[in-house]
């Protein structure tokens, strides 16, 4: 792939009010790669890659999301998904915060933290990320670390795995299923790394 | 493994930030911006900034800082300093700050905690404390160490943990500028007590502080500031011996 297929994708970033996309445009904006917004659903037709952001309760961004109009548009992509963070959670079939029922494209579950494994919650800080052979991972160190803050987790399934990393339990740091893309930490807080990845998927066909 | 976090704190006045800062190919020193990028190539994993401005023009000229922030670094920081309503810390996660930290305004209000938490999400919210030992016991502190409350540092974490924190900020005011070492008892007993992240702060003066500050207190994170700012402590140099001592590090 060479410098011009890159330049030619841009990145639609779905905007739905779940939380600040300050730190992620500044990122993509960082790495030379061009975006716009996504406010409905002909907008999505705009760009070769799309961006679920999110940050907070993953209920109240369903919701939110629903508010969009965009539920069932996103559920028909075939072009790249990724999601972050809560935006990855909403991929999954339901989350235990808010008990909610979420987009279901991904057909595992997002889960609270057990205290009982003597762990802090919410997981926050700097974590180990053991990927498969995936291109969102290209050129990304072995056991690179990621920025996390989350405390809800998606359940490791090795079917849809393409990240593991540890805290308390093992679960999924990235998942993947066809074009849709997910990842539970912020690849635009994530230093060196994460810059990598937004880059890996700004590039995949 | 999750890593054990360093963290440098910067104090800021009218968008500049102020205490000597020692590194040699700096060209501004008071440059918020350049001297964020520096850590962040030099391995800090987190930043704090702290706000010291009193004019009024404060909150805007602060906005603009975090933006300037926020635009340049790749890694999370934190702004502290004159928080008092939720519209203040709307506009710093606008402009793309990770987390705030309040103090006082916590202490006089702690249903701001709750606000805040329930607005933003408890990993928006940090709640500094400042802690100094009266009379054989803790006692929450404002003002910079002047003020004393009828708080109980441990009642008041634990407290503030309840009402939505998601990270403490626990600084020791006879530790802090003494270079003499974090207050381990302090930390560890605290550390012991909640289930929410801890930032252990006052008091580093030597690298082998911030490997006794993990070892036994098994707290999460370790601020300071002249430290790394006069160039005393290298972030690398610090990472490299944390590891030394099997302390998980982002090296």
């Amino acid at each position: 792939m060479n410098e011009n297929t890159t330049s030619n994708n841009t990145i639609g970033i779905v905007n739905y009010g779940a939380g600040n996309i300050f730190s992620l445009t500044a990122a993509l904006d960082r790495q030379g790669i061009s975006y716009g917004m996504v406010n409905n659903e002909a907008d999505l037709e705009k760009y070769s890659h799309i961006i679920i952001p999110g940050v907070g309760h993953a209920g109240a961004a369903m919701q939110k999301l629903q508010q969009t109009g965009l539920v069932e548009a996103i559920k028909a992509l075939t072009k790249p998904v990724l999601g972050i963070c809560v935006g990855m959670q909403l991929l999954t079939d339901h989350s235990e915060e808010g008990n909610a029922d979420l987009i279901g494209i991904v057909p595992i579950k997002t889960k609270l933290f057990d205290k009982a494994l003597g762990i802090k919650i919410p997981h926050m800080g700097w974590n180990n990320v053991n990927f498969t052979n995936n291109s969102l991972f290209t050129n990304v160190k072995p056991l690179a670390q990621f920025y996390f803050v989350h405390s809800y987790f998606i359940e490791y399934n090795p079917i849809f795995d393409i990240a593991s990393v540890t805290y308390g339990n093992k679960f999924s740091a990235a998942i993947q299923k066809n074009n849709f893309f997910g990842v539970q930490f912020h690849p635009e807080k994530s230093g060196e790394a994460g810059e990598q990845l937004l880059k890996n998927f700004s590039m995949i066909r | 493994m999750l890593s054990k976090r360093i963290i440098p704190c910067l104090d800021v006045k009218d968008g500049r930030t102020v205490k000597g800062v020692n590194f040699v190919d700096l060209r501004d020193a008071g440059d918020p911006v350049e001297l964020a990028a520096q850590y962040a190539q030099q391995g800090a994993d987190e930043l704090v900034f702290l706000d010291i401005t009193a004019t009024h023009e404060r909150r805007k000229t602060m906005i603009e800082m975090v933006k300037s922030v926020a635009r340049q670094l790749n890694i999370p920081f934190t702004i502290g300093g004159g928080i008092t309503e939720i519209a203040d810390a709307e506009a710093l996660l606008n402009a793309g700050a990770d987390k705030i930290s309040i103090n006082s305004a916590a202490v006089r209000n702690p249903k701001l905690i709750e606000e805040l938490a329930k607005a933003f999400g408890v990993q928006f919210v940090v709640v500094a404390v400042d802690t100094k030992h009266v009379d054989g016991k803790n006692w929450v502190h404002l003002n910079g160490g002047r003020l004393m409350t009828e708080l109980q540092t441990e009642t008041w974490i634990k407290q503030a943990e309840q009402l939505g924190a998601g990270e403490i900020l626990l600084t020791s005011m006879d530790h802090d500028g003494t270079k003499a070492g974090f207050d381990c008892n302090l930390l560890k007993k605290v550390n012991e007590s909640i289930n929410i992240p801890i930032i252990a702060s006052g008091g580093a003066g030597s690298m082998a502080h911030f490997t006794e500050v993990f070892q036994k207190t098994n707290v999460d994170a370790a601020l300071a500031a002249s430290v790394f700012h006069y160039g005393e402590i290298l972030i690398p140099d610090l990472k490299q011996e944390l590891s030394r001592h099997q302390i998980p590090v982002r090296i």
